[in-house]
């Protein structure tokens, strides 16, 4: 699978790497190329300096014969408008969207994106955790 | 009319500025606590702190009655966000937003957004205006026409002085709406109309025809 990933933070490096590993096609996108650092030595994919929300960025990066498009930056706001740019503009077969905020992350989903809310997710493990600690320790 | 302003910056704070003279009750949503002080301070209870993206903060600030909202933040995605929620949450009939790159219309509206302003198109235009070489000026769009009014100007130099209208081969969508010659008068065109050096021509026209309009306006140059 041809894989994109915009936002090269530690959440984004390794889910590269991993995606890599599995024999991937991966680019890494960031708008600031010292993110790279966090990619290993062994990372055969791609990594390309350019912003996830410019339609020209997008096109280097190989966006028109890509599978899968996840978004992973530090801003709901840009991941939001970055993934729509890859479904409505470039229609990119798979868009994931990370964001923060649970009641944007359930708009969004509303509309049709496939979204992830970390904040959401993590509450609920960690209530999970402390609520039931045996059933981690089994 | 009720209309919600996202961002409080310098055009945002012109904005609410004329909105209010206007005679309309309008708020700004802003972050920036500073900001939102010295917009208070001028203007009264005006100015939320908080941010406009959020459902949470739209739904405080009662955007389900607003019948507009403008988004004028300087980031294009906040933009874009908050005029998303603004219509599939809180179903305001209006959303308008600002952009810096103008290659984002084709998407926001495509995401329908109803109305998008590119402040780079409106400076370049302006500038582009006090350029004397520069022979069309986009006057004004008509975004929902998909239309464009520019003005044409006619040099010494161009191929069509001396021709009559009806000589021209205009592009179908085209339509010349009036002539104001370098001295006199401005009058409306027909077809035995003679162009001369120094007219200039307001048309209507689409975006993509323009410079073929452009180019019939004004022939091969010499």
């Amino acid at each position: 699978m041809k894989i994109i990933i915009m936002g090269c933070g530690r959440v984004g490096a390794r889910l590269a790497s991993l995606l890599d590993e599995d024999g991937h096609d991966v680019t890494v996108l960031d708008n600031d190329t010292y993110s790279f650092r966090r990619l290993p030595s062994s990372f055969g994919g791609t990594a390309l300096f350019g912003n996830g929300i410019d339609e020209e960025a997008l096109k280097r990066a190989g966006i028109e014969g890509a599978d899968l498009f996840v978004a992973l930056t530090q801003g709901d706001n840009r991941n939001v408008m970055s993934c729509q740019i890859a479904k409505h503009i470039f229609h990119v077969p798979r868009v994931v969207c990370r964001i923060y905020d649970p009641l944007r992350e359930e708009m969004y989903a509303s509309l049709g994106l496939e979204t992830l809310s970390p904040t959401k997710i993590f509450a609920q493990l960690l209530r999970m955790q402390i609520e039931n600690p045996e059933a981690r320790s089994k | 009319m009720y209309i919600i302003v996202i961002g409080g910056g310098r055009l945002g704070y012109y904005l609410l500025k004329a909105l209010i003279n206007e005679g309309h009750e309008v708020l700004v949503v802003e972050k920036d606590p500073r900001i939102c002080k010295t917009i208070t301070d001028e203007m009264g209870s005006v100015c939320f702190r908080g941010d406009g993206c959020e459902a949470a903060t739209l739904g405080e600030v009662g955007t389900g009655r607003a019948d507009m909202l403008v988004a004028v933040t300087g980031d294009d995605e906040d933009n874009l966000v908050s005029c998303q929620v603004a219509k599939h949450k809180y179903n305001v009939p209006r959303t308008i937003a600002r952009i810096r790159n103008p290659q984002n219309a084709v998407l926001f509206k495509k995401l329908g957004i109803d109305v998008t302003v590119s402040s780079t198109d409106i400076i370049l235009e302006a500038i582009e205006r006090e350029v004397p070489t520069h022979t069309i000026t986009q006057l004004m769009s008509l975004e929902e026409k998909g239309l464009v009014i520019v003005d044409v100007k006619i040099s010494a130099k161009s191929a069509t002085v001396g021709k009559t209208v009806r000589d021209l081969t205009l592009p179908p969508e085209s339509k010349l709406a009036l002539i104001i010659p370098g001295e006199g008068s401005a009058y409306v065109p027909a077809s035995n109309t003679v162009l001369h050096a120094g007219d200039q021509i307001i048309a209507v026209t689409t975006l993509e025809t323009k410079e073929a309009l452009r180019a019939a306006l004004r022939g091969v140059e010499s």
